[in-house]
């Protein structure tokens, strides 16, 4: 039996073995469906890359930020 | 005015927000560190004697630390979808700092962690124990080395080390990564957060165990789990000290205000005492003539020992890090005096204006004027953040939050102790009544333990404000221009969906314990 069939047998056994586990992987991948198909996209898409095409307009836009006068306090 | 308000309201929820979320992260991953240590150490036992009660320990500490695990894998991603949206200013300064130390860290969560984990669950009677042990402890190592990269990049935003700042892209560029990574700050950060995750995975595995014996059951596993996890309690307590006193040692070089606020010491002086215990008084303020406790109880000269390893040195209080004038050996071991906050402000201000400079002769051409801008910019690079502040008062942390906050998380790292050394006797007792006051103690000390441990990082985080990164960018330069509604709006969702989380993690969590190893007592471990 090769390698890759041994890897693949042994977390197939592995995974259909579990008991709590089959609980705790339906959370994880619930939890990451939430995180990376819903969270990311439609709540928290990257500031600089979706409002800027280029990294000279990211340049410019971070510099015109830190070089305008902000109040703090 | 308007402006001003807005701008206040989106740095106070992304702050919330990403305390909200940090604080949530951190609820798994000190389990996760200490607990595998506790668990390769018993299956060393079980290997070393071959006795099969060991291998039914393990098996149960390994559903808990799987349980753990699961709920909270991948939350920590959260925080970097947060700083690609509400830090975006300070995630484009910060520049390729923290790229090296988190893909190595996304490297090793990846293939070490998910490796060996699986290997750890789903190899047992497939490879030969010896094989399995291993694999535990390099689940072990590799879960405590992906921490370390994180903390070198938490440690980094504390003390800024071995980056040149580039004013064409307004970026970091590291220049050294031996000094970002053997900076002080991430050393004594990277030792001091994982013993505090050994002591709570230990308080965690006593106050289970402890909670069998109250309920008579499984007897002689709690016991001996007791005893494993109590000597790893304070083997790692012993260590917690020390490595306390190295992190304060190096505040008070490198974050002098956090210092001052967690001792709640307005006016420096020789010979500084710890204090122990004490009540502020309420209201007090940075230059005003009262006392700054009701009462305080203070071990003599401790801070100065404790912060620059000298009985009679001066230790700045807040009022002197604003008034500077104070002297102090700098980084290359000079004696200097320090500056006022208002002179560094005026300072930060020049750096801010020669940035502005160099870009606009950029634009135009003119070399020779941006050479000049650069080079003043250089000179005052170190107080640039100092810019942004308008009074020197915003450099004042919130002074009774770092103070009380350090004493839970201290007093009851005392406390801990006293756990392990009286639970390590119940379990060490051949035989007779357990004081039941010990076995609640234990069970009390498990949400403690937990409350020490984020004191710890509210200590750490709220102790350096205003900086995201120490004196050289104040959260409010660091945040992006979004309305502030957003973020409210995703503050609530994560609050939502992290309370189904821990409700679930708990609700499965109390459930294996309820099951219990299900040991017969008949099946003891050999002498």
């Amino acid at each position: 039996m090769n390698v890759l069939k041994r890897v693949f047998l042994f977390y197939y056994e592995g995974f259909k073995s579990m008991t709590v586990g089959k609980t705790l992987w339906m959370i994880i991948i619930i939890k990451l469906v939430i995180m990376f198909l819903v969270l990311k996209p439609f709540f928290f898409p990257n500031y600089l890359k979706t409002n800027f095409d280029t990294d000279e307009e990211r340049i410019d836009h971070v510099i015109k930020e830190l070089t305008k006068p902000v109040i703090s306090d | 005015m308007l402006n001003q308000m807005l701008l206040s309201s989106v740095v106070e929820w992304s702050r919330l927000q990403f305390a909200l979320t940090a604080i949530f992260h951190w609820f798994f991953v000190p389990l996760t560190l200490g607990l595998s240590f506790i668990i390769a150490i018993m299956e060393t036992i079980y290997v070393k004697t071959g006795n099969e009660f060991w291998k039914k320990v393990v098996k149960f500490w390994m559903t808990i630390f799987g349980i753990n695990f699961a709920i909270g894998v991948a939350t920590g991603l959260i925080l970097e979808f947060e700083f690609g949206l509400n830090w975006s200013n300070y995630s484009w300064f910060v520049g390729d700092i923290f790229g090296a130390p988190l893909a190595i860290e996304g490297i090793f969560a990846f293939f070490m962690e998910s490796t060996f984990i699986a290997i750890m669950f789903f190899g047992w009677n497939k490879i030969g124990r010896k094989t399995h042990l291993t694999a535990s402890w390099l689940t072990a190592f590799g879960a405590n080395i992906s921490a370390l990269w994180i903390l070198v990049a938490n440690g980094w935003m504390q003390n800024p080390v071995g980056m040149k700042f580039n004013p064409a892209t307004a970026r970091n560029e590291m220049f050294n990564f031996w000094d970002v990574l053997f900076n002080p700050s991430a050393i004594a950060k990277f030792l001091h957060t994982i013993t505090s995750a050994y002591v709570l995975s230990a308080i965690v595995v006593v106050g289970v165990s402890c909670w069998f014996l109250l309920k008579g059951r499984e007897k002689i596993f709690a016991k001996k789990s007791i005893i494993v996890a109590s000597v790893f309690g304070l083997l790692s307590s012993a260590a917690l000290i020390i490595t306390g006193d190295t992190s304060a040692n190096n505040i008070a070089t490198t974050q002098p205000m956090k210092l001052a606020a967690m001792e709640g010491l307005y006016k420096g002086k020789e010979g500084a005492g710890l204090s122990v215990i004490g009540l502020l008084t309420p209201g007090k303020e940075a230059g005003d003539k009262r006392d700054a406790f009701v009462f305080n109880i203070e071990i003599p000269k401790l801070l100065s020992i404790m912060g620059y390893r000298k009985v009679n040195a001066f230790v700045p209080g807040v009022e002197d890090l604003i008034n500077g004038g104070f002297q102090y050996t700098d980084s290359e071991g000079k004696t200097v005096a320090a500056l006022s906050v208002e002179e560094k402000i005026r300072r930060g201000k020049e750096a801010i204006a020669s940035l502005a400079k160099y870009q606009k002769a950029k634009k135009e051409g003119d070399n020779i004027a941006a050479e000049g801008a650069e080079s003043d910019l250089m000179k005052n690079m170190k107080y640039y953040g100092y810019g942004y502040l308008n009074s020197p008062s915003s450099v004042i942390p919130n002074v009774p939050l770092c103070y009380y906050s350090f004493r839970i998380m201290v007093g009851l790292g005392f406390l801990f102790i006293l756990v392990f050394i009286l639970t390590l006797w119940v379990a060490m007792k051949p035989a007779g009544p357990m004081p039941k006051w010990i076995l609640r103690l234990s069970i009390l000390s498990v949400p403690l333990v937990y409350i020490a441990s984020q004191a710890g990082w509210i200590v750490a985080e709220m102790g350096r404000q205003p900086w995201t990164i120490q004196d050289l960018l104040p959260t409010v330069a660091a945040v992006s221009r979004i309305d502030a509604s957003s973020v409210m709006i995703t503050f609530f969702l994560f609050f939502v969906l992290f309370s189904i989380l821990l409700i679930a993690e708990l609700k499965i969590l109390f459930g294996q314990i309820k099951k219990g190893p299900g040991i017969a007592s008949n099946n003891q471990p050999s002498k």
